[in-house]
């Protein structure tokens, strides 16, 4: 449901998907469906320790199996020193990449990549793995934050010292730490805000290591020619990142590197980082053929990028009236094998839904043995929110106040000021509430609307208990580069060239605003996805940036030939160019002539030089964004089991361009956050060993586990933007799990402080509440 | 004059003060300026010519894409914040 008034032609409608019929049809070509002639298979032999020290390395034996072509380890990488790049979506150190892709003297997680072979089969080069002999020296590992944290904690990385923000290179170090970063933001005077309190609330909370749940496992095919080219053929979020991270890692000039982008089964973050890249291109290096490297499952979730588990402590107090006085936060987040989790944008995030006149953050990046995190949707929002809104739902019962007024007298509005010091510019936070107290669902009883599930599906009854939760959540959006051409073809349609691989329905979105600004429809643009050597730098597809950026590149692409398509029609007409003007799908001129685009387009051959639409954006005003959910949950009290009888999303969208890929990605995030709530979790063992590393055992949530999520898009529109596009895929997966854990103390009477809230874990919280 | 939002972590190089105002017409210029007045504070925020990585400048309300070469007007407010990524 919009509430924006209609006054665009092409945005804001449904058109079909211009990649709809290859996707639902298996005709797509993701990355495991390239076959190249003379291609090899890859393999990787990954750690079965934690944490580890390589002594050695023997790959002679694998090396003489029949069919095998080339077996590499990090030796076979240049040796570079730590450099951070900018990958445009984050900060990246490239020596980690390098030592993710394949372990350099040390292994730090379960599953860490140690060598590699390249043979004519799969099955040959998996047997060849097992013939690598590495001779390990088993260390101490430490699998919690808390304890990574403490003086005698083993250390994973003896280099690494805790950096402050902004901090002095040549201040001297301390001692080896698993702390590898600390963050702080302060505002006001935080003592005397907490003296200024009617109620003070402290609570801690954790969360549990939890993966993206891509269903594509990352891929990659590579050819290193003979003449020095590399290619590389893979589902990535960003193949320009891609190019950066193989010209950091090969030490080759990216003039030498192509990345040709394939369809991406999923992303959200966890296909920025080159994992399988670099090695299939210095398979490809050694044996002169191309190789094809997937993960399977168990890889992916032992040897990817997961969201980290975190500790945190949260204090907030209050008035008699429910404002806020203070709020602090501390947060520590799992890095794992290596720094750099998401723990800034938690520390920026946490308070930003709100009002607060005076704050502190503290935020450690902490190193543990576990998988290196990476980003996963609105990275570092969702644990943040968990705990702030789980407080603040508990304030709300104290004071007697409606969990939404209290949010609404505290909202943020433009001009507020957060904990890290920036103003909000327009904002929906008030307006995204506020369609959540109008909603039919906030209006209606508990399980009026909901779900059919077995039994009293929505009464309250015997072992059966039913609750309403609230939560909201808070993401910033990027805008970072885009550049996109589109070519004006003789038959009146249009062939646009960009560089965003799309992972929700995005090339769709960006053809929309170029045919909304030619007058066109979004049937007569086809839009395509090109390789790094076909388009200008592009960002990473992420940061909710693509809709904003690469749709304003389409926007100044379609000005760009809108003022082409004006000086041919006065070489036609025989005019001035000042005489004739664009007009909503037609070039008018004097006398009363005018083309329609595509009669003027049928004559651009014979009139002259084919018209070519350029245009690129780097525009930093992409809004931030605001989502609040509510959700009806009946709990089972014998068993633990948590039934999603009624989820409502609504979020602040600015301009919806294709409602239905906007709902899309609000649905889609509110399932992975309910399965984040309720299930999802790295289950390890005493030997740092993930035991569910299947889909089997890592349960995410199906379309049988949750009920339709219903939306409301707020349309506040972004005044920095032509169309006034607000990024929207990130940030409806921040308030599920507060939102869901409110219901259930709604329906129970339990806080549930740690996630997940399994049915072991609310079985056992609600049997010592008894 | 731009105003400089100090971060809380290099207050101890501006005797505690928590914004600062400063001549500038980019971020540059405002660094260097506050590094006359405060000397240290450019070796905190920049590696060489550039900003360090794992920085970013905001001016006012929005993100700067321009690293130093930012522009700053007489009433721009300039935060420097930790570099973040989405997903």
């Amino acid at each position: 449901m919009a509430t924006a008034e209609k006054k665009y032609k092409v945005i804001g409608t449904r058109p079909i998907r211009h990649d709809g019929v290859d996707k639902v049809t298996g005709r797509a070509k993701y990355g495991a469906d390239l076959h190249l002639t003379g291609m090899l298979y890859g393999a990787i032999l990954r750690s079965p320790h934690a944490h580890a020290r390589i002594k050695s390395i023997d790959t002679s034996k694998a090396e003489a199996l029949p069919g095998v072509r080339a077996v590499v380890t990090n030796a076979d990488l240049p040796q570079i020193g730590s450099k951070i790049a900018d990958l445009g979506e984050g900060m990246f150190n490239l020596q980690h990449i390098s030592r993710i892709a394949l372990a350099c003297e040390k292994v730090t997680y379960k599953g860490h990549a140690v060598a590699a072979v390249a043979a004519d089969n799969i099955h040959i080069a998996q047997e060849a793995t097992a013939l690598i002999e590495v001779d390990y020296e088993p260390l101490p590992h430490v699998m919690d934050v808390r304890e990574a944290m403490r003086d005698d904690a083993p250390i994973l990385h003896e280099d690494v010292r805790t950096e402050a923000f902004a901090s002095a290179t040549d201040e001297p170090g301390d001692q080896p730490t698993n702390i590898a970063k600390h963050f702080f933001h302060e505002k006001g005077n935080i003592e005397e805000g907490f003296s200024a309190a009617h109620l003070v609330l402290e609570r801690e909370f954790t969360t549990a290591t939890v993966h993206q749940g891509y269903i594509e496992p990352h891929n990659a095919t590579a050819l290193w020619n003979p003449d020095g080219q590399i290619t590389v053929w893979t589902s990535t979020q960003g193949t320009f990142v891609v190019r950066e991270q193989l010209s950091g890692l090969l030490q080759e000039p990216i003039s030498k590197i192509k990345v040709v982008p394939m369809e991406i089964g999923g992303g959200f973050g966890g296909k920025i980082v080159a994992y399988l890249p670099p090695v299939a291109a210095i398979l490809s290096k050694k044996s002169g053929r191309p190789v094809q490297l997937v993960m399977d499952r168990t890889e992916v979730l032992e040897a990817t990028g997961p969201t980290p588990g975190s500790y945190m402590k949260v204090k907030i107090g209050v008035d008699s009236e429910g404002l806020i006085t203070a709020a602090d936060a501390y947060i520590a987040f799992e890095a794992g094998g290596f720094p750099g989790s998401p723990i800034p944008a938690a520390s920026m995030t946490v308070f930003a839904c709100y009002e607060i006149p005076n704050g502190r953050v503290n935020g450690y990046d902490v190193c543990v043995n576990k998988p290196a995190t990476k980003a996963y949707r609105a990275p570092g929002a969702t644990q943040a929110a968990f705990a702030v809104e789980s407080v603040l739902d508990e304030i709300a019962e104290q004071l007697n106040i409606d969990p939404l007024e209290l949010r609404l007298k505290n909202a943020a509005v433009e001009g507020t000021r957060r904990v890290d010091g920036v103003e909000f510019a327009r904002i929906g936070m008030r307006e995204t509430v506020e369609a959540i107290q109008q909603s039919d669902h906030w209006k209606s009883e508990i399980g009026d609307g909901a779900r059919h599930i077995e039994g009293p599906a929505h009464y309250d009854d015997g072992n059966k208990r039913c609750g309403r939760g609230f939560a909201a959540g808070f993401w910033f959006n990027a805008g970072l580069k885009s550049a996109v051409t589109a070519t004006v073809r003789t038959d009146g349609t249009v062939a646009l060239l960009e560089g965003s691989t799309d992972i929700g329905g995005s090339r769709a979105g960006i053809a929309m605003q170029l045919a909304e600004t030619l007058g066109i429809t979004a049937e007569e643009v086809t839009p395509t996805v090109v390789d790094t050597d076909s388009i200008g730098y592009t960002d990473v597809t992420g940061g909710s940036r693509v809709t904003f950026a690469t749709g304003w590149a389409a926007y100044e692409a379609a000005l760009d030939i809108q003022r082409q398509m004006v000086k041919r029609a006065a070489l036609i007409w025989d005019c001035n160019a000042d005489d004739v003007c664009y007009e909503d799908g037609r070039i008018v001129g004097p006398a009363d002539k005018s083309f329609t685009f595509g009669e003027l387009a049928a004559q651009v051959h014979k009139t002259g030089e084919p018209i070519i639409g350029r245009g690129s954006s780097d525009h930093n005003t992409p809004g931030g964004a605001f989502a609040a959910h509510i959700v009806d949950v009946q709990v089972d009290l014998e068993t633990g089991k948590v039934e999603i009888l009624r989820f409502t999303a609504a979020q602040d969208v600015g301009t919806a361009i294709h409602p239905a890929y906007v709902e899309g990605q609000i649905q889609g995030a509110a399932v992975q956050g309910i399965g984040w709530a309720l299930n999802e979790e790295y289950f390890f063992d005493d030997a740092g060993e993930m035991r569910n590393a299947t889909f089997l055992d890592y349960r995410i949530p199906t379309c049988y586990d949750v009920p339709m999520i219903e939306t409301i898009l707020v349309e506040v529109p972004n005044p920095g933007h032509p169309y006034g596009v607000r990024g929207v895929g990130e940030v409806p997966i921040v308030p599920p799990p507060a939102a869901i854990a409110n219901a259930i103390y709604a329906a129970t009477g339990v806080r549930m402080p740690n996630l997940p809230i399994s049915p072991p874990n609310l079985l056992h919280a609600l049997l010592e509440n008894k | 004059m731009p105003r400089v939002f100090i971060p809380p972590q290099l207050r101890s190089l501006t005797n505690d003060l928590t914004e600062v105002d400063i001549t500038g017409t980019n971020v540059r210029q405002v660094i260097d300026a506050l590094d006359a007045k405060h000397p240290g504070i450019r070796s905190r925020l920049c590696e060489g010519d550039e900003l360090k990585p794992g920085l970013t400048v905001a001016i006012g309300r929005r993100m700067g894409t321009l690293g130093l070469l930012e522009k700053v007007d007489e009433n721009s407010e300039v935060h420097f914040l930790p570099a973040i990524g989405g997903g």
